[in-house]
């Protein structure tokens, strides 16, 4: 789990010194590490295929999870489940309660002006990049360990880019994409479901939801531009070469 | 502290234009050469199979045609995207479209045997493709929906389709229930352009035809002119009286349409039936290609070569040397990553910087 959370980190590193460093063009570079990604990834992986893998065990919280009825769902799941949610709470006091927070929204939102006032944009936006390169290593590796807890191929299926539709559905709030990741997840597990109560639907269908589902939030989100233009940090994708 | 400083050049560099996609290429290989001696083989014989040995027969350099092709189609189409700053990711999708729609006319109507068959089954494949790439286009073009997203959303959506069609009802009735159609009938076949010496199709021709005409009406025409215009800067696109909502259109309908091709004429060339996977991810290396390619299509038709080369290369280093054949997309990822890092190099200047420069000397670059 620890080398998951490096490797994202690692990657993201890479990401960011070509963004960052060597002003490349960010979605172009993006799309190289998901390629460079696959390919790592499935040829390290063909050696685990088939295998058995390690299931994390799930963290039981004695007396609250037996609480009736939430008891099992929210105090008896994998450690990376408690994680995922300290995670939101951690991020969003960051971002909006503290002075380091204000700063790297600064750098989201003009850089010239947070270079003025002496920022490091370059650094912040390092250390951004970092971060969520780790944290999509940590959920890389929930993948694995507890979702199905073995290696398949391509076992993401696209989640990493349904996560930065979800950002953009939660207008960059962290409460707001955690209400939206189970939004999404419940229209994914609702394929399982309707399988069991025998909705003669093809499987095929049923999969295809979460993406339509992903198409349709969108949709629904930039209609309002006025909206979209408040909320999205205004510098995001720029580029950033100090004039001196 | 010594560190390295990025200084930029007052016009792109035209030397840089030209060698640093060679640059990149070079320094794929010696990462590629590293990358194998960890895994434990001997680097140079894993780059004489990757490089050298599908070159070497002319069977083979057939099966580089036939890879060649639909990278080369889809990466022009894709050339006039990102040229005109339209993000579309999702040529796989579009890929699958165009096979799909092309092949109604030999899996529905099979008995519907004639010469005019494959004109309109290539015909219906361009309209399937672009049809497909409307869609992100429209949500583009009239809600600000993030085409990125969008179009590569509706590639999922798309391989689900063709794996229910396949094996629900498109399925050969006479196919011992294997999860894919009949086999196209004799008129439904891309015809193979020397039979006698290997595999290579029309497709290919299909290809260099397509890069020759983006080339000119890029280069040539004001439309290509407005391309370029409306992707370098919006605002000044619209002060000269573009439409970009329009630009997002065709730019979407031209790659989606020659994506549609390349998928069609990958499954009455070199498959001849649809299956639930036609594709070793033609769409997204595709994006790799453009880029190698400078975004010129003449450059894509050399880049479309060099990729296709890397696909048969990974299959000669899979059999000889029991490597994966999933190296090759690493391959692959780490081609762009150079490819785009040697890009700076046209725009900006590298310099060995000592201690920050001083005012009279920052002002002298500047």
């Amino acid at each position: 789990m620890f080398a998951a959370v490096l490797v994202g980190a690692a990657f993201a590193l890479l990401f960011g010194f070509l963004t960052l460093s060597l002003v490349t063009n960010q979605v172009a570079t993006g799309l190289a590490l998901t390629l460079l990604g696959l390919g790592v990834s499935g040829m390290i992986g063909e050696a685990f295929i088939g295998l058995p893998g390690v299931r994390m065990t799930p963290l039981v919280i004695p007396v609250l999870s037996d609480l009736p009825v939430v008891g099992r769902f929210l105090f008896a799941q994998a450690p990376l489940f408690y994680i995922s949610i300290l995670l939101v709470i951690g991020v969003s006091y960051f971002l909006f309660s503290t002075r380091a927070g204000l700063t790297l929204r600064s750098v989201g939102d003009n850089h010239d002006s947070a270079h003025a006032l002496g920022i490091r944009v370059i650094a912040v936006r390092y250390a951004a990049v970092v971060f969520g390169g780790a944290c999509a290593g940590l959920a890389g590796a929930y993948l694995s360990l507890v979702y199905t807890p073995q290696w398949i191929e391509n076992m993401t299926a696209g989640r990493g880019w349904i996560a930065l539709a979800l950002v953009v559905f939660a207008s960059w709030r962290p409460w707001r994409v955690l209400a939206g990741a189970y939004l999404f997840g419940a229209v994914s597990i609702g394929q399982l479901h309707a399988q069991v109560i025998g909705v003669s639907v093809p499987s095929q269908f049923l999969s295809a939801l979460p993406y339509l589902a992903t198409i349709a939030v969108l949709v629904l989100i930039s209609r309002n531009r006025r909206l979209t233009m408040v909320n999205t940090p205004a510098c995001l994708g720029r580029p950033f070469v100090p004039a001196r | 502290m010594m560190r390295l400083e990025l200084v930029k050049r007052p016009q792109h560099s035209v030397l840089f234009s030209a060698i640093s996609p060679l640059i990149a290429l070079v320094l794929t290989m010696i990462a590629g050469a590293i990358m194998f001696s960890i895994l434990g083989k001997n680097p140079l014989d894993a780059l004489y199979y990757y490089f050298i040995d599908p070159l070497r027969e002319t069977w083979s350099l057939h099966e580089l045609a036939i890879k060649a092709a639909p990278l080369i189609l889809i990466a022009v189409g894709l050339s006039v995207c990102f040229l005109s700053n339209n993000w579309n990711i999702g040529a796989e999708g579009q890929f699958i479209a165009g096979a799909i729609a092309g092949s109604i006319l030999p899996v529905v109507f099979p008995d519907f045997q004639n010469w005019l068959v494959l004109p309109l089954m290539l015909a219906m494949g361009m309209a399937g493709g672009a049809a497909y790439a409307a869609v992100p286009a429209f949500l583009k073009a009239r809600f600000n929906t993030n085409e990125i997203l969008t179009s590569l959303m509706l590639v999922y959506v798309g391989q689900l389709f063709l794996d229910w069609i396949v094996r629900g009802p498109w399925r050969d009735p006479g196919g011992m229930n294997f999860p894919e159609t009949r086999d196209f009938h004799a008129f439904a076949i891309l015809p193979e352009l020397m039979p006698s010496a290997g595999r290579a199709n029309w497709g290919i021709v299909f290809a260099v035809l397509a890069a020759l005409i983006l080339w000119f009406v890029l280069r040539k025409t004001r439309k290509g002119f407005e391309i370029r215009v409306l992707g370098q800067s919006p605002r000044a696109g619209r002060f000269a009286g573009f439409s970009s909502s329009r630009m997002v259109m065709m730019a979407f309908l031209i790659s989606g349409g020659l994506a549609g091709l390349a998928g069609i004429s990958e499954v009455a060339g070199a498959i001849g039936q649809l299956q639930p996977s036609i594709s070793p991810g033609y769409g997204f290396t595709a994006i790799i290609v453009a880029f190698l390619g400078r975004l010129n299509p003449l450059g894509i038709v050399a880049a479309g070569f060099v990729l296709a080369l890397s696909y048969l290369g990974g299959e000669a280093a899979q059999i000889s040397l029991g490597l994966s054949d999933k190296a090759a997309r690493a391959f692959q990822g780490m081609l762009l990553f150079f490819v785009l890092g040697c890009d700076m190099l046209i725009h900006y200047r590298v310099r060995l910087a000592g201690r920050a420069l001083r005012g009279g000397e920052a002002a002298k670059h500047a």
